[in-house]
């Protein structure tokens, strides 16, 4: 047992938090501090800066542009990330599809697409959910017909997050229909600017534009852009929704947000104190710092135990890290809205170019829809009550 | 013990009701709100012709005598349907100070444009740094010949925007936290020195911001002793937001559970799901807690001894609040991705109940409040 980080990785440490501060551009630390959206060119600007540094893809093998770190090295630079605040890496191209593209496609798919993902030159978005295949994520019906050298595609993906930046999606599409559901999958890389398909948002209850629905209306996808085998969609699926493990508890993103809710705790004024002084707010405030420190221990136990064993199987753990970790940002946004108080109501439109002074502190106008739109963290990802199922079975044996 | 109607009781919720049926399902509401008002002046006319906007008045000032019961029940259905009108602020609020606080004369010169719904109301008190204290009062009132002029900046003036009347509270003598010294005052909208900036808020309804510059007022009441009265009527307004609450919630439980009956996943419906079943029942429990504390709430509101009106009202306010934390936040999550947009009526109510829970005091404040009254007295 050793709690303290070794010299080497305290030198790691600095070195990325010195490298963050001088290139993270102040308009963007700024923006994600507050709690509102970064457009698609602020997030391009910041991979850029990492991609050039060579720390745009680090959890990546190394000969596809990684940087060969130990587990707790990554662990570290998310960390540092989250607490700058700067963005983190977009997880479609580098979390999700990039890994399946490396681990099953073919040396075309990873010579044409890889590259571009580390600078994100492509903008990936993620198509798997449909209207009637949420939880149930194998009953998903876009169909793909194999005509020539082509697939014809139909159907339709929903909630796909950012799909109206995207250059690509990657989409799940059903190619045997006869089959038992899982085994009848295809993972397909289609390109958005191909004729048939249609964007359409979704305007979320905190007013964002950050969910889609996408139609497919014979859309026709180069037999070449399949990844792996006919069929075996499925397999790729569990792998890609596996392969995030310890991001998914955001207890980096977390800690800079308490940080920042003392920060304006202190300016806040009940009566003749401050918020922060108030007793109710404090336990409340300690409570979820207690669950967030335990929360980091346990992510810490996963890592090391992977550190060890090498990445197995997908770790039922990773169910306890998305179940908490959810519950803590959401508790996170909810000390916030305590601390803001009345000054949670107004509405500033989200338009660009609004210059009315603020109602109430500056910062007041992003709280409630952050509350609002953190909702979504219990949701998505396989959702709480399906974590739940996972552990019940997986490691209960229920 | 009663908790039934009386005749008079059900005919008025019958008839807020069948009118919300008619013209306030949840597209129409998107259409009340599309308006240059923000919400709309039809629905306006239909409760002064349903007799609501004279609700809480005396009979001799041309109104029902409705009470604590009346203001629920209105307040209740107002909540299922997420009504966006300006009831709570011209009513509710600018109402409840009128009755209490107004001569006879000024009531009979504002009134009538009230319960016809000529005149709206809004009660401009709170200040930046004000919080949820009632007292920390900073806007100042001097003498001014026959009538005051006053001078300060009032915050989150709920439909301050809409208002042709607006009371505003203001300091004539005292500290800035005192009880004493602070007056209520009746100011035109447009009166010479009043500025005022409207905006939205988060859960679809309108606020403003009103700044006073020598602004000339007449004083209703005791411009020294208004502060038992701004007390009363908050406890008032708190009782009618649980009310509106409840009534969201209420809807809120039916849409979630009519959607367990309907959503399938894994071939079934999603309420075959034991751990779904009973989150619902979880909810279903709040909810009555909540009813609960809101009639309490209502029958107390008007009770003559302020220690334990407020007493019941704060306990009110911290049950209500707390149920509808967890009512809507698992109304959100049994919906999964659709319970997250703007086009589906549950993410609305969702909005509502964590608005309301940031009006009159959050479950901090009360909880304090009552833990300094010494409890809930049982
Ligand atoms: C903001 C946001 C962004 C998203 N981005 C993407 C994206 O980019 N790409 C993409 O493909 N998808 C995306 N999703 C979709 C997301 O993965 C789904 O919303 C999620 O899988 C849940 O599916 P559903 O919404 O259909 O809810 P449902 O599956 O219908 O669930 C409704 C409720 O039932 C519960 N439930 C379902 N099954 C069970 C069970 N067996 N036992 C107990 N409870 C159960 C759920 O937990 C939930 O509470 C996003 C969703 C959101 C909200």
């Amino acid at each position: 047992m050793e709690l303290a980080f070794t010299k080497e990785e305290l030198a790691f440490r600095d070195e990325v938090r010195a490298f963050i501060d001088a290139n993270l551009p102040a308009r963007i630390r700024d923006k994600l501090r507050d709690g509102r959206h970064l457009s698609k060119e602020e997030i391009v600007e910041w991979t850029r800066i990492l991609h050039k540094k060579g720390w745009s893809v680090p959890k990546w093998p190394v000969e596809y542009g990684g940087c060969d770190w130990t587990p707790i090295q990554q662990y570290i630079f998310s960390e540092e990330l989250a607490a700058a605040p700067a963005p983190e890496p977009l997880p479609f191209g580098y979390s999700m599809v990039g890994p399946v593209i490396y681990t099953f496609g073919n040396e075309a798919q990873k010579k044409r697409f890889l590259p571009r993902i580390a600078d994100l030159s492509d903008w990936w978005c993620q198509g798997f959910s449909e209207p009637g295949a949420g939880s149930d994520l194998a009953s998903l019906k876009t169909r793909a017909v194999r005509e020539g050298d082509h697939y014809v595609v139909n159907g339709q993906k929903t909630w796909t997050t950012l799909a109206q930046h995207a250059d690509w999606i990657f989409c799940l599409v059903r190619t045997d229909p006869e089959a038992k559901k899982q085994l009848g999958i295809s993972f397909l890389l289609i390109d958005m600017k191909t004729p048939g398909i249609t964007v359409r948002p979704i305007q979320t209850i905190d007013g964002g534009h950050e969910i889609n629905e996408v139609f497919f209306d014979d859309v026709r996808v180069p037999a070449e852009n399949l990844v792996g085998e006919e069929n075996r969609g499925w397999d790729y699926a569990k792998f890609l929704l596996s392969n995030e493990r310890v991001g998914i508890a955001r207890v980096g993103a977390s800690k800079a947000r308490i940080r920042r809710i003392k920060e304006l705790a202190a300016l806040e004024r009940i009566g003749e104190g401050r918020v922060i002084d108030d007793p109710r707010f404090r336990a409340k405030l300690t409570e979820v710092e207690i669950e967030l420190k335990a929360l980091e221990m346990t992510q810490l136990r996963v890592l090391a135990s992977e550190a060890r064993n090498g990445k197995g199987k997908p770790n039922p753990a990773s169910s306890v890290l998305k179940i908490k970790g959810s519950e803590i940002q959401q508790a996170v946004t909810e000390l916030l809205m305590d601390v803001v108080g009345p000054y949670a109501l107004p509405r500033a439109p989200q338009e660009d170019g609004w210059n009315e002074p603020p109602v109430g502190p500056d910062w007041a106008d992003a709280v409630a829809p952050s509350y609002f739109n953190t909702r979504k963290v219990s949701i998505y990802g396989g959702s709480n009550e399906i974590q739940k199922n996972i552990i019940a079975k997986a490691i209960l044996g229920l | 013990m009663d908790f039934d109607l009386n005749e008079e009781q059900r005919l008025l919720k019958e008839s807020v009701d069948r009118l919300l049926l008619d013209r306030y399902d949840f597209e129409a509401r998107k259409r009340h709100m599309s308006g240059p008002e923000g919400w709309s002046p039809e629905i306006w006319e239909s409760f002064a012709e349903l007799g609501l906007l004279a609700l809480p008045f005396s009979e001799e000032d041309g109104g029902f005598g409705g009470g604590g019961a009346e203001a629920m029940l209105v307040m209740e259905s107002f909540g299922r349907a997420l009504v966006v009108e300006p009831y709570f602020a011209t009513v509710i609020l600018g109402g409840g100070l009128m009755a209490r606080a107004a001569s006879a004369e000024q009531r009979a010169r504002v009134l009538p444009g009230v319960i016809e719904g000529r005149t709206r109301l809004a009660f401009a008190h709170s200040e930046r740094q004000s919080r949820y204290d009632l007292a920390d009062v900073r806007a100042t009132a001097v003498r001014d010949g026959e009538g005051w002029k006053l001078n300060g900046d009032k915050t989150l003036v709920l439909h301050g925007d809409c208002a042709q009347q607006l009371i505003v509270s203001a300091r004539v003598a005292g500290g800035p936290r005192d009880e004493g010294g602070v007056g209520l005052f009746l100011v035109a909208a447009d009166a010479p020195g009043l500025s005022r900036r409207g905006y939205a808020t988060q859960d679809g309804m309108r606020a403003a911001e009103v700044a006073l510059r020598d602004v000339r007022a007449e004083a209703l009441g005791d411009p020294e002793g208004a502060m038992p009265i701004i007390r009363q009527v908050a406890d008032e307004a708190v009782a009618a937001l649980c009310a509106e609450a409840v009534g969201a919630m209420e809807r809120a439980h039916e849409l979630t559970i009519e959607y367990l009956k309907t959503r399938q996943q894994f071939g079934v419906h999603i309420g075959a799901f034991q751990a779904l079943q009973h989150r619902g029942a979880e909810m279903f429990v709040a909810l009555e807690q909540a009813r609960s504390m809101a009639m309490l709430a209502a029958m107390m509101s008007r009770d003559p001894d302020p220690v334990e009106r407020s007493r019941a009202v704060s306990g009110a306010k911290v049950q209500v609040d707390r149920s509808g934390r967890f009512i809507g936040q698992s109304a959100i999550q049994l919906h999964g991705g659709v319970g997250m947009t703007m086009e589906y009526a549950v993410g609305h109510y969702f909005k509502r109940l964590s608005m309301i829970e940031k009006t009159f005091g959050d479950i901090d404040h009360h909880l304090r409040l009552v833990s300094e009254a010494g409890g809930m007295a049982l």
